[in-house]
């Protein structure tokens, strides 16, 4: 250090008259509330998840009894478990896989223009815009075993009952969605497409734009038809925001009860549980807290990496 | 190689009333490097794109080769295009973007590195065919859309302003590439710039192009000494050609600012000014003189080997030597048949 020379005296940082305009405690003074708002409802939680499950805390007994990994083997040796771990999954993957096909199309419908495009547009978007409870209680009349609209569409259409197509279902003439096991789990299924699709379509029909004109133009200059401009450079180009898409659907979908709640409460005999839904029955309606807990758990690591893969998404767009 | 035609070619873009393109007629030559030059907004891009098959005309045509294309797609017309923004594909290699119009094509593996090769080659980036586009400096970048535009030797080239994306002292370097370039494959070239120095130092011949309408026609040296009117007069040429009403008559009388300098003794032959000068511009090879003739601004220019022999807010008297001054019609702009002065 010379002190006494110009330069030396910038270096050297000066406290400010104000207490408020100092860098190191301002920062700090501005991080503060979301700080307190992350622990608060996400890192207490959290730990609280993590000492319950290796207790044997019940809604009557609240004694943190330390019972090691117990709950985690009962989790795992109930066959209920294994069927919404499955569930979770199927769900999950299949869903993404079906939104990202379609709102890739529906993302370049919507980017060419055409009367009404806004209106298309809005109509899209309604889902994502409806309280998922409000949107499942829909999905739920729609598809009530006795009184569904669809039922008596298909009814009319000639295509359900005695001697059509899809036949006598049970012995009514009811598709009886929510009372099968298969058809539920379609239906769990449609509701999260469905659900999850205007919010990727939007973030698709946003990367679209975003693709420069000229370099559409050039495509369409090099002699690259339709296909060719497709699958070379629009989908290339939207990769890293079909992944934001994806990511996200995942989020949604992977950690979703509202759906198996409302619609099918996981039935029919549990055939729609999943990891969220099964953690509330057993934790807080059956009662078992440790219980509830430690299945929650089961979401952890792959919320993990999703969030690792939204980070590096995250830094590599910072770096180009 | 093939001629560019235009006929009658009209855009009008909804909701604007004005045509951005307004009936033009134009026809390049062979091989020709030919240059659309105009302010933003006069309808450069516009026609450049309509004849690239960007942009679908509302009335007339555009050959090539003598073919109609007016409804052809892009990829029918045997074009190359390169783009201010240079417009590379910032997902593929060098390589890649040069090989994407030969895949287009349908062209074999084989044949493709070779065509690839041999651009490459030409404009010189032969080191650079691994990289992807966001590793490359502008000029570098600009040779790989040439080369992309090379490669599968089109008809024409269309350029819509390739060097403005450049700074200042690689755009000359890259002026001087580029008309070798052109010279070399000697294929027939559409160059848009709003630069005239670019204008001027690449085109076989320039249109000047003013709302929708092209205002002249002709090789640079025309456009400069002889245009067709005062737009073209005053749009070419930095400081633009002085404009004086005539103290005789309703026209105005112009002249560069190179022909206007003191008035000496002796021969006649040139139109005498009062010149009442405000103040000089010192720019390094030249200096400028600000005033005014009578109500009009005027500028003359002088070599810096030349003395400056008035004082700043005097009054001299100053000359143009009657073979370079022009005449235009006062209320229409157009040039008027040369004529002795009274």
């Amino acid at each position: 250090m010379t002190a006494g020379t110009p330069a030396a005296d910038l270096v050297e940082e000066r406290p400010s008259r104000y207490l408020l305009d100092r860098v190191g405690v301002l920062g700090p003074l501005l991080l503060l509330p979301t700080v307190v708002y992350i622990v608060a409802l996400v890192g207490v939680p959290l730990v609280l998840a993590l000492l319950y499950s290796l207790s044997d805390i019940t809604v009557g007994d609240q004694s943190l009894d330390f019972v090691g990994l117990r709950n985690f083997q009962d989790a795992v040796g109930n066959a209920t478990f294994q069927q919404a771990l499955r569930n979770t999954f199927i769900f999950t993957l299949v869903s993404q896989v079906v939104v990202l096909i379609l709102a890739n199309i529906l993302a370049l419908v919507l980017s060419a223009d055409f009367k009404g495009k806004r209106l298309v547009r809005f109509l899209i978007l309604l889902p994502w815009t409806t309280p998922i409870a409000l949107g499942a209680l829909g999905w739920l009349w729609t598809l009530d075993n006795v009184y569904s609209p669809i039922d008596y569409v298909l009814r009319q259409l000639g295509l359900l009952g005695i001697g059509s197509p899809l036949g006598p279902r049970w012995e009514g003439t009811n598709a009886l969605w929510l009372a099968q096991a298969d058809l539920a789990r379609l239906t769990v299924l449609t509701v999260h497409i469905w659900r999850t699709l205007p919010l990727a379509t939007v973030i698709l029909l946003a990367g679209l734009t975003a693709i420069p004109q000229d370099v559409k133009d050039a495509a369409n200059v090099d002699g690259a038809g339709f296909f060719r401009q497709l699958f070379y450079i629009r989908i290339p180009l939207l990769l890293p925001i079909m992944a934001v898409a994806v990511l996200y659907g995942i989020v949604f979908t992977f950690t979703d009860m509202t759906v198996v709640f409302i619609i099918t409460r996981g039935g029919p005999v549990d055939s729609t549980q999943v990891l969220a839904s099964w953690a509330y029955f057993r934790g807080i309606e059956g009662g078992s807290l440790g219980q509830g807990a430690a299945i929650a758990l089961f979401l952890f690591p792959v919320l993990v990496g999703v969030a690792a893969m939204m980070l590096r998404l995250a830094r590599r767009t910072e770096t180009v | 190689m093939a001629v560019v035609e235009v006929r009658g070619l009209t855009k009008r873009f909804d909701g604007t009333g004005a045509a951005a393109v307004d009936g033009i007629d134009i026809a390049s030559r062979d091989g020709e490097f030919l240059v659309l030059l105009g302010p933003s907004g006069c309808g450069k891009t516009t026609l450049l794109r309509m004849i690239g098959g960007l942009e679908p005309p509302t009335a007339g045509d555009i050959l090539i080769g003598g073919r109609v294309v007016t409804d052809l797609p892009p990829r029918a017309r045997q074009i190359a295009m390169v783009f201010q923004s240079y417009a590379l594909y910032p997902h593929m290699s060098v390589a890649g973007n040069i090989a994407f119009p030969l895949k287009a094509a349908n062209m074999p593996k084989a044949a493709q590195q070779e065509r690839i090769a041999w651009a490459a080659g030409i404009l010189g980036i032969d080191g650079l065919l691994e990289r992807k586009p966001r590793q490359l400096s502008g000029g570098q970048r600009q040779r790989v859309a040439l080369a992309r535009a090379l490669v599968r030797e089109p008809n024409v080239f269309l350029l819509d302003e390739p060097l403005s994306n450049l700074d200042a002292q690689r755009r000359a370097s890259a002026r001087d590439e580029l008309q070798q370039f052109q010279r070399r494959v000697a294929t027939t070239t559409i160059y848009v710039t709003h630069d005239q120095v670019e204008a001027m130092g690449m085109g076989d011949r320039i249109a000047v192009m003013e709302q929708g309408h092209i205002r002249q026609l002709g090789p640079p040296e025309e456009i400069y000494d002889e245009p067709a009117d005062t737009f073209v007069a005053t749009f070419v040429g930095s400081p633009p050609m002085n404009l004086v009403p005539d103290p005789a008559g309703g026209d105005l009388i112009g002249f560069r600012p190179e022909h206007f300098q003191p008035a000496a003794d002796g021969p006649a032959e040139v139109a005498r000014f009062p010149f009442h000068v405000h103040r000089m511009e010192y720019l390094g090879a030249e200096r400028l003189l600000y005033g005014e003739v009578g109500e009009a601004k005027v500028v003359a220019r002088f070599p810096v080997t030349v003395p400056i022999p008035v004082e700043l807010g005097a009054t001299a008297e100053f000359a143009v030597p009657l073979q370079h001054l022009k005449r235009f019609d006062a209320e229409t702009g157009q040039r008027r048949p040369a004529r002795s002065p009274s």
